[in-house]
């Protein structure tokens, strides 16, 4: 798509510091970000009358610790047997790359929009496990605040500046977060009755 | 007669005024099980006799852990999940999950099934806004309107019965096609229902429309300014209600929806009363949609006798099983009636080509060793299907705005991440702001009008 590639190369030349890799999977425009740029860049996203993207329609995170290692990912649990030739990947396909090392466990996922423009951008900004913190963008789009809350609460993922970075969708009392990788899905944890 | 001295005191004077002026804010815990909440959900509101000065909304009750559990098992196993999602018009969030798997394995649904979609997403669509308009109406005091609403929901749930043998948890959409067949005879009987529908939303028009107590609760309530909702990210009939005319199906078509004609209704003021306009018209554009879809659709099978009756698939396995599996191409099944219209006469018209995601037929699966196989590199535990190491966001237009799907997965047989964008997340981190200043009697319509649903805001 040749207007989605020159929004991403419109990122690439405006903060060539902060840009760790660009591409377009699936048609999807897509920009990995520094964390250190990501408010000035947002900034300029919303602003700039090339992009103007008013609306943060999504963000959310995804955790890496285990990607391509599941179980489910190996050819096969128990049968040795190898793929099908319908199955495995036709030669020609788009091969998707993830731009940064398993060394930065989470990813956090920006999904723009603008309605003037009608089009789409994906921002991501690697984080490491040691240090999940990222800048808040409340005071870009207000739509972030429940949404930064719902990743913190899902994620673990701080939210630098946040006015009110509590859990959204859990208890206060429940620990750890629900969606990383090491969280078991079944494990079970005690409900916390009313105070009073 | 000697004046009263206690008004002219000072001290007394002051402390009297002070008993009758002192007020005190309340605060009112409005939920999580409270009648006029459609769902769970608490709002701490702080009063102000009548008024709420400040209010603060917590969700999270019905939290079922969608995307946790969607990472556990393979990717058909999404689609019952995302049922409870909106649970109202669960078919789009079927079809929104398959479009978004669709596109990560770079697969295109058949002509046929674009408008099976298309028209059952309107299908969903309007009873979606039959029961956001009634029950809100219902809150207002106007039960015959909720009556009428859910009599024309319900002739909507039985065509929808017909097509996929549930009303609600219908789980209809597949990684590459739809289930089944539409049954004999939906057209003309779709026809009729929406006929029906036309005639009840005509009766509940003229009951609401311009009822004075309907007009005096609902307008200049819950109002929101354009720049404001698209700060908050709200979408779909709620933004149009603020005169922003963005629709998934018209700014990005997906399925059919660049092959048929209809408009986008926007209202201007931003307030209940231009929501419920705005929903009132989707209602009818759904209809056109769906007649213009019926009057379209690629045909089906055709309707030839074949030779013999159908075999029951039970019969087939025992046949196979005993080795008489001669002439099985040529036979046709009848399995199981709520599979009816997946067999092998429909399985082309409704199915993509594509063997990396869709079962074979019922007939080629036991009749043959090839769809045997096929079967099984499909169902078993480590198969099944597989997209490549990517990612991808797609959007459908759910009944309460854009409805994203953002699947990540990394080459094995289940996702690795799904996230999905509920619409009525973004509206509701929006109700404080629509609801502060405003008199407590007045959530009631606004927060009707924001249809929340608690399934897709807390997954």
């Amino acid at each position: 798509m040749a207007q989605s590639s020159s929004l991403s190369e419109l990122v690439r030349t405006t903060f060539p510091q902060w840009v760790i890799a660009t591409h377009a999977y699936g048609g999807n425009d897509t920009v990995v970000l520094k964390r250190e740029g990501l408010i000035e860049a947002m900034r300029f996203l919303r602003d700039d009358s090339r992009s103007a993207f008013n609306v943060l329609m999504d963000l959310s995170c995804v955790d890496y610790l285990k990607f391509g290692r599941t179980p489910a990912s190996r050819p096969s649990i128990t049968t040795p047997s190898p793929l099908p030739y319908f199955m495995t990947p036709k030669p020609n396909a788009q091969v998707w790359e993830r731009g940064v090392g398993p060394e930065y466990r989470f990813e956090v996922v920006y999904h723009l929009y603008s309605v003037q423009r009608n089009h789409r951008l994906r921002i991501k900004v690697p984080l490491t496990e040691a240090d999940p913190a990222i800048d808040s963008v409340t005071t870009v789009w207000s739509a972030a605040n429940w949404l930064e809350r719902e990743v913190w609460d899902m994620f673990g993922v701080r939210f630098n500046g946040h006015p009110n970075l509590k859990r959204i969708l859990m208890y206060e009392s429940f620990q750890g977060h629900a969606l990383r990788k090491d969280y078991p899905a079944y494990k079970r944890q005690p409900l916390i009755g009313p105070l009073n | 007669m000697t004046p009263d001295t206690s008004l002219t005191d000072p001290s007394t004077r002051s402390m009297e005024a002070s008993m009758a002026t002192e007020t005190r804010h309340m605060f009112l815990n409005i939920g999580p099980s409270h009648p006029a909440m459609h769902g769970i959900i608490k709002i701490i509101a702080e009063l102000d006799g009548e008024k709420i000065v400040k209010s603060d909304v917590e969700i999270g009750y019905l939290h079922r852990a969608f995307e946790k559990m969607s990472e556990q098992g393979p990717y058909n196993n999404v689609l019952p999940y995302s049922d409870r999602l909106n649970y109202v018009s669960p078919l789009i969030n079927n079809f929104g999950y398959c479009y978004a798997v669709e596109q990560l394995m770079g697969i295109t649904a058949t002509e046929r099934c674009q408008y099976i979609r298309m028209i059952m997403s309107e299908i969903s669509r309007i009873s979606d806004h039959l029961t956001c308009i009634g029950a809100s109406a219902m809150e207002l005091g106007a039960f015959t309107v909720f009556l009428y609403m859910i009599k024309a929901r319900e002739w909507l749930w039985e065509l929808v019965e017909d097509v996929c043998g549930a009303r609600l948890t219908i789980s209809y959409g597949r990684v590459g096609g739809v289930k089944a067949d539409l049954p004999v005879g939906f057209a003309d009987k779709t026809r009729n229902v929406l006929e029906e529908t036309r005639k009840v939303l005509l009766e509940c028009d003229s009951l609401l429309t311009r009822n004075r107590i309907f007009l005096d609760r609902m307008q200049g309530t819950g109002v929101i300014s354009a720049d404001e909702a698209l700060a908050y990210g709200i979408t779909g009939p709620f933004l149009r209600g603020s005169g922003v005319g963005y629709d998934v199906r018209k700014a990005q078509p997906y399925f059919a929806y660049d092959r048929v004609k209809f408009d986008v209704p926007t209202g201007k003021h931003g307030d209940n009363y231009d929501r419920y306009l705005v929903r009132l018209e989707e209602i009818e554009q759904a209809m056109r949609i769906i007649e213009q879809g019926l009057d379209q659709i690629p045909a089906g099978p055709i309707q030839v006798d074949f030779e013999g009756k159908p075999l029951p698939a039970a019969v087939m396995v025992d046949e196979a099983k005993e080795g008489f599996t001669a002439g099985f191409h040529e036979k046709e099944v009848q399995p199981d009636p709520t599979l009816g219209g997946s067999t092998k006469r429909f399985h082309a018209g409704i199915n993509a080509p594509e063997k990396r995601a869709v079962l074979p037929a019922k007939e080629d699966t036991y009749g043959n060793i090839e769809g045997l196989m096929h079967h099984f590199k499909l169902v078993m535990m480590g198969h099944g299907i597989r997209p490549p190491k990517g990612e991808i966001y797609a959007a459908v237009e759910g009944a309460n705005g854009e409805l994203g799907f953002y699947v990540v997965s990394d080459g094995g047989d289940r996702p690795y991440r799904v996230r999905v964008r509920p619409p009525c997340f973004a509206i509701m981190s929006a109700l404080p702001l629509l609801i502060d200043g405003s008199m407590l009697a007045d959530l009631v319509p606004t927060f009707g009008s924001v249809n929340m649903i608690g399934g897709e805001l807390d997954r």
